[in-house]
């Protein structure tokens, strides 16, 4: 029975850090890019500074109408903001937040399951795009699977370079096995790993499938209410599980300068909330990336350099036994 | 009630510090624009924002701001020049003629008097002729600027009300030290000059 009661409280957590993080996120995002650009951002919902904004906005999609256009395959189209959703949902089960079995599901397989799993949120965007029987749906769609296609690439690569260091597929395995040198040994793999992921989850600058103004948000173009704010959610919470695989493979996760048992959680958090406004910056200082940019900066630089950085580690892993 | 904004920096004014310098030559190392980007997102973002909560806080207008044209009907003599000069033909001014009776041996004065004086602010375009050529300083302009109706017609206001926008008119402008001395007193003393010379 405590088993039992134990696993349901870990849902619990994994429930409820899906429900505020990415909210949490979205409210860092407003303010901090208002700031940024030398305004103030949501002041009003809630009182204070504008902390209730993202709720106000839930509660807005709520109330519109849902509408399926006449033309778009119905079942798809539904069914997509919910393909795009989930699997953020299922990538934090794998996130270990601390030693020794603080983890709700610790695959022996993990970083393979969380790769794996986050390709399909990228499926919900292309099914969005092709069922929306709209042309620039279509063409955010398409966009959207190229940019997987050349993404996906570094970004495996990348991962098996920190397996590879740390010698297990296991995430909790590669925190264990993390020790400071890894800062300069992965460094290379960092930087790939985080923008292929940041160009998987369409953030600015590689945001040329949604380019809302010139294809009106690619694939959301048709999608209004609640399906639309899944998409949104989508977004952020994407945002929130780069961030924390990010600080998993190659920032060590929950290791803090102390109480690694007790405050693990905490020091992934603090990671995962610095990656997400290093996500914000990099969205607020640069502008889009063409198609061809895009597709260029993933093959002619992230994969030669994922390469490299895999040589890099199994030389010195053979070097050092 | 006005605040005091924050500082507004003048271009190319950083160009002096040694931040600047600092940065011109991150900037051209290979990858060093995209460093310059950062930084200055994450400069802007220490620093004070330029908005202004308008309901809650005044702005803080400049002397000279065109905001709405306030009457002092005291100096106005119906001479008629704004509303003839009125490009939009939005001045709209009645008057009858009062004779005073003679005072000592003399003959009955006989002065205009102001009936109606409104200026429609659905026309007007602000462009500050009437201010510009009426020759008795009846007409100024005023900061004031929160004077919407719900309907068009009500933005015809009248003498009372532009009477009383004169109470927001804000002083004149000190000379500015650097700038050329007013032609009154330039002629003055030229002719001063010419008087201690001969």
């Amino acid at each position: 029975m405590p088993d039992l009661l134990e696993i349901v409280l870990k849902l619990a957590a994994v429930a409820a850090a899906f429900g505020v993080l990415p909210l949490l996120v979205g409210q860092a995002e407003h303010k901090v890019m208002a700031h940024m650009q030398g305004r103030l951002g949501p002041m009003y919902a809630g009182g204070f500074h504008g902390w209730a904004q993202l709720v106000a906005d839930g509660v807005k999609f709520a109330q519109k109408e849902d509408v399926v256009p006449a033309a778009a395959d119905r079942t798809v189209f539904k069914l997509a903001p919910a393909v795009a959703i989930v699997p953020y949902l299922l990538v934090l089960l794998v996130i270990p937040v601390g030693p020794d079995g603080q983890v709700v599901l610790d695959l022996g397989l993990g970083l393979f399951f969380a790769l794996a799993v986050m390709g399909i949120g990228v499926i919900g965007a292309i099914m969005a795009g092709w069922s929306s029987a709209n042309k620039y749906s279509l063409l955010g769609g398409m966009r959207i699977a190229a940019q997987l296609m050349s993404y996906e690439l570094p970004m495996v690569f990348a991962a098996s370079s920190a397996a590879m260091a740390a010698g297990t597929l296991s995430l909790s395995g590669i925190v264990e096995a993390w020790h400071w040198y890894w800062l300069p040994w992965q460094a290379i793999g960092l930087v790939v790993f985080f923008v292929a992921g940041l160009a998987e989850l369409r953030r600015p600058p590689f945001d040329m499938p949604l380019a809302d103004s010139e294809i009106i948000l690619g694939p959301y173009t048709e999608y209004g209410g609640l399906r639309f704010a899944f998409f949104l959610l989508a977004e952020y919470a994407g945002i929130v599980v780069l961030s924390a695989l990010t600080a998993v493979l190659f920032l060590g996760g929950w290791r803090g300068p102390f109480l690694d048992a007790e405050l693990g959680w905490l020091w992934l958090l603090v990671k995962v909330f610095a990656l997400a406004f290093v996500v914000i910056w990099l969205r607020v200082s640069y502008p889009r990336m063409r198609e061809d940019q895009l597709q260029k900066l993933a093959w002619a630089w992230l994969v030669p350099l994922a390469l490299a950085q895999l040589a890099l580690t199994g030389v010195l892993r053979v070097a050092l036994g | 009630m006005r605040r005091a904004g924050p500082p507004v920096p003048t271009p190319g004014a950083h160009r002096g510090t040694p931040g600047y310098a600092i940065m011109s030559t991150v900037g051209r190392l290979p990858g060093g624009g995209l460093a310059k980007g950062l930084a200055v997102t994450l400069r802007t973002m220490t620093r004070r924002t330029i908005t202004r909560q308008y309901p809650e806080v005044q702005p803080d207008l400049p002397p000279r701001s065109r905001g709405v044209i306030a009457l002092f009907e005291e100096n106005c003599t119906v001479c008629m020049l704004c509303a003839r000069e009125c490009p939009d033909w939005c001045i709209y001014i009645d008057s009858h003629k009062e004779t005073l009776p003679a005072e000592g041996g003399g003959r009955a004065r006989s002065r205009n008097v102001l009936d109606r004086f409104a200026i429609d602010f659905s026309l007007c375009m602000y462009c500050g002729i009437c201010v510009e050529v009426c020759p008795f300083d009846a007409l100024f302009w005023s900061p004031e600027f929160e004077y919407a109706e719900y309907d068009i017609a009500e933005l015809t206001h009248e003498k009372e009300r532009l009477r009383e926008w004169m109470w927001t008119v804000p002083p004149p402008q000190a000379h500015d030290p650097s700038g050329e001395p007013p032609k009154e007193i330039a002629a003055a003393e030229k002719a001063a000059a010419r008087g201690r010379k001969t």
